[in-house]
């Protein structure tokens, strides 16, 4: 349910380094919460966020959650596939499901994230 | 022999009903000389007809009766649909609102010819002061998040004119989402105030949050758990005593008819949905009335116009010497004031108390047939609904509250409002009105039994509920993805 | 009383129950000081009999379309209604239902939206439309703050020609400083359009106008959505539904939302209200759009079924962050709306629209044949007209009421500038015979 290989947020999103590049998503807990994931907003490539920035909305049936980068950086890539098939989220939400790529302006952010024991952990105090 | 089958009562669109040929309505002969229209619109005139039905009257009506027959209304059943208050809709309302003298009036009629109708405006405005304990009523607002909108734009107008601009709105956690979504479109930032133990607004934490920038503080009360607000007089005084106002959304209304009114709280101003309280018909979404009943320092802001009247009795329509302008055209849901107007005159001054008191009972009875089946997180005397948690049977049996709202269908009941308020765990916010009886609740209350005992046995049964209705679980998923919002003609359909 | 079923020995059962020696003891939560303590300062309740008199003293006071003839518009007309319009709509499981938040048991309501939209979609050429708002002018509002959010931009330019309580309406929404709002100058009852293009730049959210006019007058949309687009900017444009069997299409001349008072559409005109406020746009902006929308999905058993849909826009759901406050709708009187554009058909609007057209056309010939009333305007109109009257407009207008007419619209009430200007709506209910007689009465005067 939770890769080793990557670091997660207390809101949820997951980051996977590839270089100097992060790709970002939201966590198997995101997902079940939401239920069947009908629309993904997501940013054009090119902008820049600093940690903490909003970049995107998720959409069930019934609610609506705003997407938070953990990290800062300029956005190289996203996942358009996305707009068409969102449920992609559900369905494979550390592959597939990968919502952005942002060139990271300060990798030690990511090390500051919570490994995957470490976000179980924060997933059962939260329960 | 194979079962005898029943064409369902929905589905097929009035466009896929009739023939080309088919007519209703035949126009009247024209018995004027006939113009060109493209001489007479100089070339802006339609080359292509809409697509519109072509259906004789009785497939029209066959139509809609189908229609009708899958709908739900307070006529079909028990309705206990928290915060709607879906009580009775008297019929001799709608009778009254389709007198000629009322339906039949141009907006623009000369005052003189339309005495009648400003007069009934005019009591109308005299009974909700005398209900709220605020002494100007603007009857303009098209509903309750109108009269929100105006309430607030009013208390905008206010602190501008005072030379006190503010930023700030305060809105409990427990709130309507009409009153955050007034607040930002008034220009002001939402702070969120959150709840106490007991359910009602955390003082503490409000006095925390209060300051000179706040504008106001946007309260229900009795609020969204159905629990009167008991520091209701601390509160809108520590609310006064930074220069902020008060704003009492009604929705609750129906509780304390008679009983206590907002401006003896403390409130400034108050929107009244005679939608729910005075027992005009929801209509399947509207249209409603939202009417604000305001202090005397606030009316001069109201939108105009409103309806005056002069010593010598007639009436005429006014503009407040400040108003922040009118909210829509015209005097309002003219249609609905007068259903609302012949429900008070029925009941009179007494039967609004009687109304409230039996609402109140209703409510406590129904919560003490249920409080052993769902947990009641704010365990007090309610006002006229109560809100029970479903937090512990969706962890013991995995039925959510949604499968027992659907469920609830099956048993020819409409559910209670579900997920709301925010702040209790799946929610079931259930709000009988007086004008259920004992049996109707006894009854209620025992389908919710047996439910529950479904729950434990058979999980299944309820999360594939229900079985019994026109349709049943919708793909909502597939409505988003894939939007079918209009019919478009089949390619090489006759036009 | 009537409408509590709960009998006396029942309440003595329900109090015990709850473990209460009287009603009063439920309401202990309430603040001493905030207690009521007397009876409300109302009358006694009436019975059905006497509140019927009460009523219909009441109602009998007022003058009505059915006992004067009437050539009121600007914004409320008196069309024929169909009789099975009100009988659709006087059925209770249609009036008595709320919202339909339970598709199962509301497909109903929610079948006869979604036919609705797609009239309404057919009728101004708009991708979608939603389930209606309160009135053309909160709907106008609206679309105001729709275009705002499309374009990210605060300004919009709004037509003169534009009826003034649509204006003061949009004025009112945006006064907390939300939008700021030119105004574009008229010219002959439309959008002075040189003027328009001086004041459209990259700021402007949308040029709002409206076709017709508040003046009866067809503006020259195509030209403002010219002049909008180049800009960047959106074309918001007013109509008149009822005129659509006749008028092109809004969406023809490039406008990006569409708006409209629906009450001409089976309605009665109920002193101004309820009516029902169109809301259509196109599909790339669906997201920003308020208010509800149905749609048309499957049930789990593959049957064709309706929702509510694209709900997040929505206050319930995104709080302060909704595309608009909004939360009721008209749909009662867009059922009606539905019930009335099946009634007439397509070919049955277009002949109403012409009958309207024609009606109109042959008043305005003969009332300035009159020489009483003169021309102001040379633009083309409808069903709709502005005249200088060449008197006093009060004294003619009380003249005419004694001989049975309502003598159109005193227009200097809105503006100074239109002092002496009178607007005349004529619809289809208009008899030849009775425009004759308005006629002969203004040669009399």
């Amino acid at each position: 349910m939770y890769p080793k290989d990557l670091k997660y947020d207390r809101e949820h999103e997951w980051v996977r380094l590839e270089g100097g590049i992060a790709v970002m998503g939201i966590s198997h807990f995101a997902q079940d919460q939401l239920g069947e994931v009908v629309y993904v907003d997501l940013p054009t490539a090119g902008a820049t966020l600093s940690a903490g920035d909003s970049f995107g909305e998720i959409e069930s049936v019934k609610s609506v959650s705003e997407l938070f980068s953990p990290v800062s950086g300029e956005i190289v890539e996203v996942n358009d596939e996305l707009s068409d098939t969102p449920e992609t989220v559900n369905e494979d939400p550390y592959g597939d499901g990968w919502m952005i790529k942002v060139s990271l302006s300060d990798p030690s952010q990511v090390d500051a994230l919570m490994d995957a024991d470490g976000y179980e952990a924060f997933l059962a105090e939260a329960e | 022999m194979s079962a005898p089958t029943r064409e369902p009562l929905t589905g097929t669109l009035i466009f896929e009903r009739g023939a080309p040929e088919s007519r209703c309505v035949e126009s009247p002969a024209l018995d004027v000389p006939d113009v060109s229209l493209s001489d007479v619109l100089s070339g802006r005139q339609r080359t292509e007809p809409p697509v519109l039905p072509h259906v004789t009257e009785v497939e029209i009506a066959r139509h809609y009766e189908r229609l009708a027959s899958a709908n739900f209304g307070v006529d079909s059943g028990f309705y206990p649909l928290g915060s709607c208050t879906m009580k009775y809709n008297p019929k001799i309302d709608e009778w009254a609102c389709r007198l000629p003298g009322f339906a039949g009036l141009h907006p623009y009629q000369p005052p003189a010819t339309v005495q009648g109708a400003l007069e009934l405006m005019w009591e109308l405005q005299e009974a909700l002061a005398e209900i709220a304990g605020l002494p100007a009523v603007t009857l303009q607002p098209a509903a309750g998040a109108h009269g929100e909108l105006t309430g607030l734009l009013a208390i905008r107008a206010y602190h501008t004119a005072n030379g006190d601009p503010r930023a700030r709105v305060l809105v409990p956690d427990s709130a309507h989402g009409t009153n955050p979504a007034t607040v930002a479109m008034c220009g002001y930032e939402v702070v969120q105030v959150p709840s106490d133990e007991r359910g009602g607004v955390d003082v503490a934490a409000l006095n925390t949050l209060l300051d000179t920038d706040v504008a106001a503080i946007m309260l229900t009360n009795p609020n969204t758990l159905g629990l009167f607000d008991e520091n209701i007089l601390e509160i809108t005084a520590a609310v006064h005593a930074v220069g902020a106002l008060a704003y009492c959304d009604g929705a609750n209304l129906n509780a304390i008819l008679g009983k206590s009114r907002p401006g003896d709280m403390g409130f400034d101003a108050l929107h009244i949905n005679l939608h729910k309280t005075f027992a005009t018909p929801h209509g399947g979404g509207g249209p409603g009335s939202g009417p604000v009943a305001v202090s005397d320092a606030l009316a001069p802001y109201l939108p105009g116009p409103v309806v005056a009247r002069a010593a010598d009795g007639v009436f005429s329509l006014v503009t407040p010497e400040r108003s922040i302008g009118r909210v829509r055209s015209f005097v309002g849901n003219f249609g609905v004031l007068v259903r609302a107007y012949a429900y008070i005159r029925a009941v009179g001054g007494s039967g609004l108390t009687e109304v409230a008191e039996q609402a109140v009972l209703s409510a406590n009875y129904l919560k003490e047939l249920l409080r052993d089946v769902w947990p009641l997180p704010y365990d007090r005397v309610c006002k006229h609904e109560f809100v029970l948690s479903g937090g512990r049977m969706r962890k013991q049996t995995g039925v959510r509250t949604l499968d027992v709202a659907k469920r609830l269908l099956d048993y020819g009941i409409h559910p209670p409002t579900i997920y709301f308020p925010l702040i209790v765990e799946e929610a079931l916010m259930i709000e009988p009105t007086e004008t259920e009886s004992k049996e109707t609740l006894d009854r209620f209350a025992g389908v919710l039994r047996t439910i529950a005992a479904e729950a434990a046995e058979d999980a299944g049964l309820l999360q594939g509920a229900p079985y019994s209705t026109p349709v049943r679980r919708l793909d909502e998923a597939a409505a988003v993805k894939r939007p079918d919002l209009a019919w478009v003609p089949p390619e090489g359909a006759p036009g | 009383m009537r409408f509590i079923p709960v009998t006396c020995e029942e309440q003595a059962e329900m109090l015990r129950v709850v473990g209460a020696d009287t009603v009063d003891d439920l309401f202990v939560d309430v603040p001493a000081a905030a207690r009521l303590g007397r009876p409300l300062a109302l009358p006694d309740p009436l019975g059905e009999v006497e509140l019927a008199a009460h009523l219909e003293d009441l109602a009998s006071a007022d003058s009505h379309a059915g006992s004067v003839v009437s050539l009121l518009g600007g914004g409320c007309y008196d069309h024929y209604v169909p009789a099975i319009v009100d009988a659709v709509v006087s059925k209770p499981a249609f009036f008595t239902a709320y919202t339909p938040y339970q598709p199962e048991v509301s497909q109903g309501t929610l079948q006869a939206v979604y036919e609705y939209q797609s009239m309404i979609c057919a009728l101004t050429g708009m991708d979608v439309a939603n389930a209606s708002m309160y009135d053309g002018a909160s709907a106008f509002a609206e679309a105001a703050l729709m275009a705002a959010r499309v374009t990210r931009r605060h300004q919009v330019v709004v037509s003169a020609a534009v009826h003034p309580e649509w204006r003061e309406t949009l004025a009112t929404y945006v006064g907390a400083g939300v939008l700021d709002i030119l105004t574009c100058p008229m010219s002959d009852g439309v959008t002075d359009a040189a003027a328009l293009r001086d004041l459209v730049d990259d700021r402007t959210a949308a040029v709002l106008a409206a076709s017709p006019t508040f003046y009866g007058a067809l503006d020259d949309l195509e030209a403002l959505a010219g002049i909008a687009h180049d800009a960047g900017a959106l074309l918001v444009a007013g109509t008149n539904p009822i005129l659509l069997g006749v008028l092109e299409p809004p969406a023809a001349y490039g406008a990006d939302i569409v708006v409209g008072e629906g009450q001409p559409l089976g309605n009665p005109q109920s002193f101004g209200g309820p009516g029902l406020g169109i809301f259509a746009c196109r599909q790339e902006h669906l997201r920003q759009m308020p208010g509800r929308v149905a749609g048309r999905t499957t049930d789990v058993d593959g049957r064709t079924g309706f929702v509510l849909t694209f709900s997040t826009r929505e206050q319930h759901i995104r709080r302060e962050k909704a595309t608009s406050n909004i939360c009721s709708n008209h749909a009662l009187n867009a059922l009606a709306a539905g019930v009335y554009l099946s009634a007439v058909g397509r070919e049955g609007l277009a002949g109403i629209g012409r009958a309207c057209v024609a009606k109109a056309h042959y008043l305005e010939s003969r009332l300035v044949e009159t020489g009483r009333f003169e021309r102001v305007f040379s633009a083309p109109f409808a069903h709709e007209f502005a005249l200088r009257y060449t008197g006093d407009v009060a004294v003619m207008q009380a003249r005419l009421l004694e001989r049975g007419f309502f003598a159109g619209l005193d227009l200097g009430r809105f503006r100074a500038e239109d002092v002496g200007r009178v607007l005349f709506a004529v619809t289809e209910k208009r008899t030849r015979a009775q425009l004759d007689r308005f006629v002969a009465e203004v040669n009399a005067l």
